[in-house]
């Protein structure tokens, strides 16, 4: 095969996810600076050789099982369901993962693969600092030195995180350029990978970066969608109807969807950030409202200027507040597999409340989206109908943005 | 040279290179970010420095997510952005000077998405006829390149791939196959920035590309005095200063940039036009 690509294919639902490219359609593929090339080849490397190797998957399982706390329950929302009148509503509990989200699921997979290649050194950069902690925690389990990119306004908003990672023994790096967000820390982590690759594995939290982090990271969220058709299965006999996620890079969301993407009588929904409103232009729902360009290493929907410009982002959740998403959602998006929807701030936080009051579970502000969304949806659909929800992430992080922006709250 | 002939693109770049070689030299690209600290005095920075006789001067277009460079040349393109640079009005910029009679190279050095945004298609026309004559595009390594290289060469511009410390046998092989105009060589892995000490591995990663290239090699990333300068162009043909330049504009104060930037430049430039 020729290190040079064919032509940009299109999207069509039968193509490749992705091709040898990492291309799924046109989206995608490798656009990183020369230096990192042969970093994203071992990396390819050490992932088709773990692939084809079942001790690896047997120690993961293993972890996953016993360390992280899998299959984590797929919950029925009884009284959420009653109060939407409609559908039935499931939640997918990754918030009671070990760490209390699903990012665990891929730091797992990815530190023992950096372990495989015999890299000492972890670096990663963190948004909500869900992803921050999940790695620090499996660079502690493992012993291996570890670094978390973090924006200075999300060390603010996320402070407990911040906390939590400097008691895993990782060391916190304030990223104060652009807006001190996701994409911020992204680039310092790239910088980091750039200078010190030879030592250094980059754990990308998110179905996003160069290939073949996209495809990475969806197969080890995959896990989630996994369970949940097993779960579904033997709870009813048959696949749920829909299923819901949040969409920032989007890891949850592909972990959940994937495996059932073959069940094509199952719809996807994808909740994008529209922050303030999408009309206000102060946003993260590039699915909406972005044109495709590349940033960090990925062709894929962009917020951007006439000028290609990358444009500055905004969710109250840290952890959606990126101007981009991951190329495998693009492709879902224009091949129509997926539908994609967006959620303001003050719906996900009004959600938090509803959810917190309903179930007695604080969700995370990303998830909080997802919920928003059912709580519009599922009043549209038949009570026979069956919903799964991926609850991502636990709320503790949040409360205090929840208390702040939501008020009466001591 | 390039006067007599008109001539642009790729031919002016291997003029440029041969006629340094001639002469026994090796040579001198600056790095200059257009649009910063303002549009004007970069423009006159360029008029500066091309009189002062460097090789090939690299024009920086501006990107909000520099990912390969260091905090120098991070806040340049900041006040470039903040001053309102655009990758039209930098064009606009190179056909002025082209139209006064500049002859210099100019290398336009960015980021894959300003130039994806601006249309790949009228690219190459607009690049060739604002006079521009090569590209370095840092995020575009040759497996994505295919496209948009087909359309540079259309219009005889050089795709200028960059080679790193980690690059391998059958990276180069393939970069030797597609590159025009020149290599560039990546002293060490990281970003963009000056550094005390050059990468001990230069010397055998110079050796490694010239199996595979006949095209000229410059080496940049780190390389910011004369001594430093001369030791990269006894293994290359030549070096790219970039941030050192870049450090000097934002020191200012604005009325003695041009000065301060020719003071730095021209002992470095004496140096490596009179190696022998």
């Amino acid at each position: 095969m020729s290190l040079h690509r064919s032509p940009i294919p299109v999207c069509t639902p039968d193509a490749p996810r992705p091709d040898p490219f990492g291309r799924f359609g046109p989206f995608g593929g490798k656009y990183a600076p020369e230096t990192l090339m042969p970093a994203l080849e071992e990396l390819e490397k050490a992932l088709k050789e773990a692939k084809a190797d079942p001790a690896f998957q047997q120690e993961l399982d293993g972890y996953l099982k016993d360390y992280v706390g899998r299959p984590t329950p797929l919950y029925f929302a009884e009284r959420l369901t009653k109060r939407c009148g409609g559908a039935q509503i499931f939640l997918k509990r990754e918030d009671l993962a070990h760490t209390g989200a699903h990012k665990i699921n891929n730091t797992m997979g990815q530190i023992l693969l950096a372990r495989r290649m015999n890299k000492p050194r972890i670096i990663a950069e963190t948004g909500a600092g869900q992803h921050g902690v999940a790695t620090a925690t499996a660079a502690a389990l493992f012993g291996l030195e570890c670094h978390v990119y973090m924006g200075e306004e999300d060390m603010e908003r996320q402070h407990l995180n911040v906390v939590r990672m400097r008691l895993l023994g990782t060391e916190v790096i304030p990223v104060a350029s652009g807006s001190g967000t996701l994409k911020d820390a992204m680039n310092e982590a790239i910088r980091d990978w750039v200078t010190n690759v030879r030592t250094t594995h980059y754990v990308i939290g998110s179905t996003a970066g160069p290939h073949p982090y996209p495809v990475m990271v969806r197969d080890f969220q995959s896990v989630i969608g996994r369970e949940v058709k097993a779960q579904s299965l033997e709870r009813f006999g048959q696949l749920p109807d829909v299923l819901m996620a949040c969409v920032g890079g989007g890891s949850n969301a592909l972990g959940l969807f994937h495996p059932f993407y073959e069940d094509r009588s199952v719809r996807f929904i994808g909740v994008e950030a529209a922050g303030e409103g999408i009309e206000t232009g102060k946003h993260a729902a590039p699915l909406a409202a972005g044109q495709p360009g590349v940033l960090h290493g990925a062709y894929q929907y962009l917020l951007q200027d006439e000028h290609g410009q990358i444009l500055i982002a905004h969710s109250v959740s840290a952890g959606l507040d990126y101007p981009g998403v991951g190329p495998e959602h693009c492709f879902y998006k224009d091949s129509g597999r997926a539908e994609y929807v967006n959620i303001t701030d003050q719906e996900a936080l009004d959600a938090f409340k509803v959810l917190a009051e309903t179930e007695g579970i604080l969700p995370a502000l990303e998830s909080a989206h997802a919920v928003a969304y059912v709580l519009k949806f599922a009043p549209t659909q038949p009570p026979e109908k069956r919903i799964v929800v991926n609850l991502s992430g636990r709320g503790d992080k949040d409360v205090e943005t929840a208390a702040r922006f939501l008020g009466g709250v001591k | 040279m390039t006067e007599e002939t008109g001539r642009r693109g790729v031919e002016a770049i291997a003029v440029s290179f041969e006629a340094r070689r001639k002469s026994g030299g090796k040579v001198l690209i600056p790095y200059l970010m257009i649009g910063d600290p303002d549009f004007d005095t970069s423009m006159d920075l360029v008029r500066t420095v091309a009189a002062e006789g460097v090789d090939l001067v690299e024009l920086g277009v501006p990107f909000s997510d520099p990912l390969a460079d260091g905090p120098v040349i991070q806040r340049a393109g900041q006040r470039a952005l903040a001053a309102g640079t655009t990758l039209p009005k930098i064009l606009q910029g190179a056909k002025a000077l082209r139209a006064e009679g500049i002859a210099t190279p100019f290398i336009l050095m960015t980021y894959y998405n300003p130039l994806l945004r601006y249309g790949i298609d009228r690219l190459g026309r607009d690049l060739a006829g604002a006079g521009i004559d090569g590209l370095i595009v840092v995020d575009l390594p040759p497996e994505e390149s295919e496209e948009f290289d087909g359309n540079l060469a259309e219009h005889g511009l050089a795709l200028v791939y960059l080679v790193a410390p980690t690059t391998t046998d059958s990276r180069l092989e393939l970069i030797g196959r597609l590159a025009r105009g020149f290599i560039y060589y990546i002293s060490r892995t990281g970003v963009t920035g000056e550094r005390k000490d050059i990468a001990s591995d230069l010397a055998a990663n110079l050796e490694r590309i010239r199996q595979r290239t006949r095209l000229p090699i410059v080496v940049g990333f780190g390389v910011s005095n004369a001594e430093q300068a001369r030791w990269v162009s006894e293994h290359s043909d030549g070096a790219v200063i970039g941030s050192a330049i870049v450090r000097i504009i934002e020191a200012g104060p604005r009325g003695e940039i041009q000065k301060n930037v020719l003071q730095y430049l021209c002992p470095i430039l004496t140096c490596l036009h009179t190696t022998a």
